[in-house]
Formats: structure tokens, C-alpha cells, sequence
């Protein structure tokens, strides 16, 4: 069994600052990361391989740098890691991306036959979930989005079952390989890296790929050109018009604070004071 | 490859600003209409509010669109999407169209947009609209911008400027979707508002062919497992919701959220560190990466206000914000603040709450 894993170096958004004057995002000294939500993809493609044996090929578009990425997944347990890296892809959205990525797929596909596509639910940067249906609506791979447990996958007859999140329960669902599958989050917990994949990954030569090697004849689909979205305008959300009203009183004492409020509150917004007379009753 | 790349589209790039003449055949604005288990998710009527303004500015038509199989009340959902604004409505009735599957699904709404061709299509941000948006897309070949927070229309090009947060909300930025058609957008529940149901208004149904046999379709659905608890916390509704952060300081603190909540019968409300430390459910984290929520009332208590929890919760009506540092975020756009220790003011307005609606009881 083959799976191929899409993950992708992204800044840790956690740390991210935005240049109170310029407004662009201070990029510098923020530490890269594997999305987050990529490993939980990449934590069930390895289950699958401990259950099932096979081999797991990670991959990325991105900067150079993103190697780094690829040999951490390598340390969690990957058997092979892919950059496919070109200035050609700058300026690329979610459908350059997925065209990208979907032809590497197909290239790595004649090594060896994919079983299985996994990708994040979607990323902390981009956050647009779109690649992963993307991916799988060019490889005409069935999508399984949102899965939450996958409960059987037969290999002989090319079935896999699992179970994906819809918005009032869960869908069992039954479908056939290839498939695209992206994991919700929390499903399952990145196991630690051990000492022996640790030193592999040191050793381990990144595939470095540009355009020609993932098998791209047409540029006008990839980056830049191949966007239809572009973006027009990047600023800082709204600084509020009006700041609050602070309630005082004289002693500060809470009792007096909260009489003070709700008064004001119920003369105020009367209809707010009937909806919540209404709804404590 | 499956590429189905219409051969007469053309790459757009930075100032090709000119639209295809073809494209210019793409009028009107789509709304898909998202339902499960014989309910029309509220998403649906908060985009048909926004698409109707959207439409107005346009000078074109609103319409929805409705899959399902016959045995699910589509007409009923047509019914209801003319009361919350839409002209016109597509329907698909097919029995393959019984649950929601990414593959009919994705023909059906692909073939109506390629017949009917509409400028603008919109979908809610769920799991549903998200599944289905980014494959048929993909299949169109053309722009999508996922969780929009607000929706416009370029007055020089008539062209769709949608606006998202982006790196994590620090930053807002507005993407427009040049050369191609349609434009299409997802919104998440709770962002826009809900617009009045208008019951008089009517519209026209326009029926059209799936064109799929179940035996041509690879996914099966085995069951549907409805969420056990169904009283999981509603938030994206609730009229109320009092809401905690790491100023409450321990989980026991926590107790007097729900205390006041208990007595404003209201939602309990949390930020991201407070769900990461276990004090309540991950259902409850109010922002970016949790819910949007739109109360009458939001209560927050030991929030500091960061954008990511305010771009959830920005769009109540009434936010009292209770914090001991005047400095805090959450001050500058609250519509009242209590500059104090939630520990004492939590349970001050607790009991004079308790207090105020028993004498509003006792005159009504
Ligand atoms: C990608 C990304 C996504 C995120 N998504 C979300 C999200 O969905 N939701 C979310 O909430 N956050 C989110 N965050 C985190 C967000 O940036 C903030 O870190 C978080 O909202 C802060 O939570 P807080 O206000 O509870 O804590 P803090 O920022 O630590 O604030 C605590 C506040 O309590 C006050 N306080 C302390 N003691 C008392 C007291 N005794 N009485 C009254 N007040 C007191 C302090 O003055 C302070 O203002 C996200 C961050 C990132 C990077
Ligand atoms: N540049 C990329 N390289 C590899 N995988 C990617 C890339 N961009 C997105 N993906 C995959 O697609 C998922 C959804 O991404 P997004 O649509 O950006 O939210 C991610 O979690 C990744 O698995």
C-alpha cells in the first residue's frame, strides 16, 4: 500500500506580528512549522502503514526551506519526502496548488501505484481547505473530508470505511480506493519521533523537484497565471470606531458597579431587556 | 489527469482587467441552499440576506439552489428561500440526492452553474459547503475565497471583492477573482445577519436533471449517526452567551460564568486558552478558529479581547466586557466595560440579575 501525504510548512501563527505601521506581517524570527492540522493526516497514514505495512511518501510545495518540514515527517515515520520547489509556482492559489501538486501525485504514481491521498483539514495560513478537494477533483480520487475514524479498509477489494463529521452527526461512509482523505482534528495524536528515525531523517536527501520533474507542461496553470484569485488589498482590521462606556461608581464596590450597569443596560436596550427577561423564564 | 480546463478561458493575470466576452454572459446571483436530515442549515438564509444586497448593487437576479431527493421537502425549502429573498430557484430532485455526497452533489451543481451561468455563487463555510465549494471549483476551473467576512461589489467592474482574515486574523485582505465566472465564496454560519423572513414573496422554480444513476456513483452512505448529545452547546444561536478567559484565573473561577449564565438562562462562552486548558469543551471556544457567534448579549469576563476571539464575537449587539486592566483590548470596542476583578463583579451581577428579573417577573 502507498499513501501520499500533502503537508505544508507554514509560520507559526501563534507568533505572528503585524508591523503596527506598515501593516505587513513580521515574518522574521517567526519559527516555521509543519500545519498543524497536516498531522493528524500524516499520524493516520502512518497507523495505516503500522496495520497494514506499505509506504508513505510526504510531500510539499514551498520554498527550499521547506525541506525542513518534510524531514521532520520523515523523522515521525515517513518513508520518502518530495519538495517540489520552483520560482514558477510563486504567487500560486489554492487551484495553482492543487494543479501542482495533483501532477507531482501523478509523476510519484509511476513509481509506484497510490492507494491513498491524505491532506490537512486545512492550513493556519491560508486556511481555505480548498486544496484537498482540489487535489482529488483533478486525480478523479473520491474525497473523504472531515473523517473522524476510518473503520476498515480492505485491500483485496480496494474498499475503505470510515466515518466523516457532518454538521448534525456523523456520515458512514463506504467508497472506493484512491482516495482523498483530509482527518479532523483531535482524531488521533502524533506519536514522538524515535531516536532511529530521528538520524535518518539527518541523513535522509529531500527530493527536490522543480516544475519539469513534477511533470508541469502548462505553465499557464501554475502560479501566478494560473490563479484566478488574486489579492487586492491586505489591512488591519477595523480600529473600532467607538471604545466602551466604563461603568463607575464611587467605591468601586461590585454591587453598586453591577446595579449602575444594569440599569443602564435596561433603559438603555429595552428590547434587550425584554429578551432576557423572556429567556430567564 | 481529470482536467477539464475549458479551453477558452484565459489566465488572468495582474492587469488583465478586461472580462472575456463569454464571461460577460454570467449573470446573477446563487445561493446554495445546504440541508441535512430535512432542515435548511441557517447559513443558507443569512447568504440569501447578503446575496440579495449583492443582486440590488448588481441590478440582477437572486436566486437558490436545491438538491435533494423526492422524498425531502425541496419544495418547502424553494418556499422558504422566496420568503428570505431569493427570485428564482433551482431544483435537482433525484433520489440519488437522498444524503449529501461530494460526487452527485458536485455534478449537479457544476452542470446548473455551466447552464445557467451565474456570476456569483455563494455557499456556507460548513462541512457540507466547504466539501462541495472546493471540488466544484476545482471542476469550473475558477476563484474561490473561503470564510469571507464581508461581501462587495466593485462599482468600477461590477466584480465580487470579497474580504477574509488571513495569517491567523492579524490581517484582513480582499481577494477578487479576475478573468473567470463564477465567483464563488464561503461564508461562515452566524457572520452576516439573518434577514427577515418575509412570507408574502414568492418565486419561480426552475427544475433541472441530475443525470446520474446510483450504480455511477463510487461513494456509498452505510448510516448516519446523529451527534448523541443533542444538547451539545448551540452557540452560533444563542441570544445570550457569557463568556470566560485566562482572567478567571483557575477552573473553579469557571463556576461563575455558569452561574450567571444559569440565571440569564445564556450560553457559555470561552477563548481558545481556556479551551486548551480543559476548563470547558472545545464546542464552547468563541473566534477564529472556533464559533462566530451574534448574541443580543455577550458577556466577557477576564477576555483581554485579541482579534482572534473578537472577529467571533464582534458582530453582538451588546458586549459588557469585565477586565482588571483598563488598557485591555477588549475596552476598545465593547459597549460597556467594568474596569475590576471578575471574581467579585461576576458574582455582583449574578445576584442583581437574579434580583431585576424577579421583580420584572413579579410586574408581568
Ligand atoms: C491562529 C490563531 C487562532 C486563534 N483562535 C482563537 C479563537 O478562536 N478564540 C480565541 O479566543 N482565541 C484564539 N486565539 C488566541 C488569541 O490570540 C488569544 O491568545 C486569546 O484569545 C486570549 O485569550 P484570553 O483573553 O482568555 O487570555 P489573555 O489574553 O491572557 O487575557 C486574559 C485577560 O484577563 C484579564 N484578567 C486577569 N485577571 C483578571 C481578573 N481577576 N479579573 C478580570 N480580568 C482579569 C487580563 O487583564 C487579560 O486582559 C487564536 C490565536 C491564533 C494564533
Ligand atoms: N503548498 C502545499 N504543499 C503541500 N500540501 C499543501 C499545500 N497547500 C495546501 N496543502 C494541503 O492541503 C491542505 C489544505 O490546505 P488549504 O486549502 O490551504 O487550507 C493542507 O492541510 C495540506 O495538506
Amino acid at each position: 500500500m502507498h499513501i501520499v501525504v500533502c503537508i505544508k510548512q507554514v509560520p507559526d501563527s501563534a507568533q505572528i506580528r503585524v508591523h503596527p505601521v506598515t501593516n505587513t506581517i513580521m515574518r522574521q524570527g517567526v519559527p516555521a512549522i509543519v500545519n498543524p492540522y497536516d498531522l493528524f493526516s500524516l499520524e493516520e497514514a502512518l497507523r495505516l502503514k503500522d496495520k497494514y505495512g506499505g509506504h508513505v511518501t510526504v510531500i510539499s510545495m514551498g520554498p527550499p526551506q521547506a525541506e525542513g518540514a518534510l524531514k521532520k515527517c520523515i523523522a515521525f515515520g515517513a518513508d520518502a519526502a518530495i519538495l517540489v520547489t520552483d520560482r514558477a509556482f510563486a504567487g500560486a492559489d489554492t487551484l495553482a496548488t492543487s494543479f501542482a501538486l495533483a501532477s507531482a501525485i501523478e509523476q510519484i504514481e509511476k513509481d509506484m501505484k497510490v492507494d491513498m491521498v491524505f491532506a490537512g483539514k486545512q492550513t493556519i495560513d491560508g486556511d481555505t481547505a480548498q486544496v484537498g478537494p482540489g487535489i482529488a477533483k483533478r486525480l478523479d480520487m473520491q474525497l473523504l473530508t472531515y473523517v473522524s475514524k476510518i473503520d476498515e479498509l480492505d485491500l483485496a477489494k480496494g474498499e475503505i470505511k470510515v466515518q466523516r463529521r457532518a454538521e448534525g452527526g456523523v456520515q458512514v461512509l463506504q467508497t472506493r480506493l484512491p482516495c482523498l482523505i483530509t482527518m479532523l482534528e483531535g482524531t488521533n495524536e502524533m506519536r514522538f519521533a524515535t531516536m532511529e528515525n530521528m538520524f535518518r531523517a539527518a541523513r535522509y536527501p529531500v527530493n527536490f523537484w522543480n516544475k519539469d520533474t513534477a511533470g508541469i507542461v502548462d505553465v499557464s496553470k501554475i502560479g501566478l497565471k494560473g490563479s484566478p484569485t488574486l489579492v487586492s488589498k491586505v489591512f488591519a482590521p477595523k480600529p473600532n470606531t467607538k471604545p466602551a462606556e466604563i461603568i463607575d461608581t464611587e467605591g468601586h464596590e461590585p454591587r453598586d458597579l453591577a446595579l449602575t450597569l444594569l440599569s443602564k443596560l435596561f433603559t438603555q436596550h429595552p428590547k434587550l431587556r425584554d429578551s432576557i427577561v423572556k429567556q430567564a423564564a | 489527469m481529470n482536467d477539464t480546463t475549458a479551453p477558452t478561458k484565459k489566465p488572468a493575470g495582474r492587469g488583465n482587467f478586461e472580462l472575456d466576452e463569454r464571461l460577460q454572459a454570467y449573470k446573477g446571483v446563487w445561493v446554495f441552499i445546504e440541508h441535512e436530515r430535512g432542515e435548511v442549515h441557517p447559513v443558507s438564509w443569512e447568504l440569501l440576506g447578503e446575496g440579495r444586497k449583492l443582486a440590488d448593487k448588481l441590478g440582477v437576479a437572486l436566486s437558490g439552489v436545491v438538491m435533494g431527493s423526492p422524498g425531502l421537502p425541496t419544495r418547502r425549502f424553494c418556499a422558504e428561500a422566496f420568503f428570505y429573498g431569493a427570485d428564482n430557484c433551482y431544483l435537482i430532485e433525484d433520489q440519488v440526492l437522498e444524503n449529501y455526497r461530494n460526487q452527485p452533489f458536485t455534478k449537479g451543481l457544476t452542470d446548473l452553474v455551466n447552464t445557467y451561468q451565474p456570476e456569483i455563487l455563494l455557499l456556507g463555510a460548513t462541512t457540507q459547503g466547504r466539501d462541495l465549494a472546493g471540488s466544484v471549483a476545482t471542476t469550473l476551473q475558477t476563484g474561490l475565497t473561503a470564510d469571507c467576512t464581508e461581501l462587495n461589489i466593485d462599482p468600477d467592474n461590477r466584480g465580487l471583492a470579497a474580504t477574509r482574515p488571513t495569517f491567523g486574523g492579524s490581517l484582513l485582505c480582499t481577494i477578487i477573482t479576475k478573468n473567470y465566472r463564477p465567483q464563488m465564496a464561503t461564508i461562515r454560519p452566524r457572520v452576516m445577519a439573518m434577514p427577515d423572513r418575509d412570507g408574502n414573496r414568492s418565486g419561480r422554480i426552475i427544475e433541472h436533471p441530475l443525470g446520474l444513476i446510483e450504480t455511477s456513483i463510487v461513494t456509498k452512505v452505510l448510516a448516519y449517526i446523529p451527534d448523541e448529545n443533542q444538547d451539545k452547546p448551540q452557540l452560533p444561536f444563542a441570544d445570550i452567551i457569557i463568556a470566560g478567559g485566562r482572567g478567571m484565573k483557575k477552573p473553579e473561577n469557571f463556576q461563575l460564568i455558569w452561574d450567571l449564565a444559569q440565571v440569564l438562562g445564556a450560553e457559555v462562552g470561552a477563548t481558545r486558552p481556556v479551551v486548551q486548558a480543559g476548563w470547558v469543551e472545545a464546542d464552547r471556544q468563541v473566534g477564529q478558529s472556533g464559533k462566530t457567534v451574534r448574541p443580543k448579549l455577550y458577556i466577557a469576563a477576564g477576555i483581554s479581547g485579541a482579534i482572534q476571539h473578537r472577529v467571533g464575537m464582534d458582530g453582538s449587539d451588546v458586549i459588557i466586557a469585565i477586565n482588571n486592566d483598563p488598557n485591555a483590548a477588549i475596552f476598545d470596542f465593547a459597549t460597556y466595560g467594568i474596569v475590576g476583578n471578575a471574581m467579585t463583579v461576576l458574582p455582583a451581577l449574578t445576584e442583581t440579575f437574579r434580583q431585576q428579573l424577579a421583580v420584572a417577573r413579579m410586574a408581568s
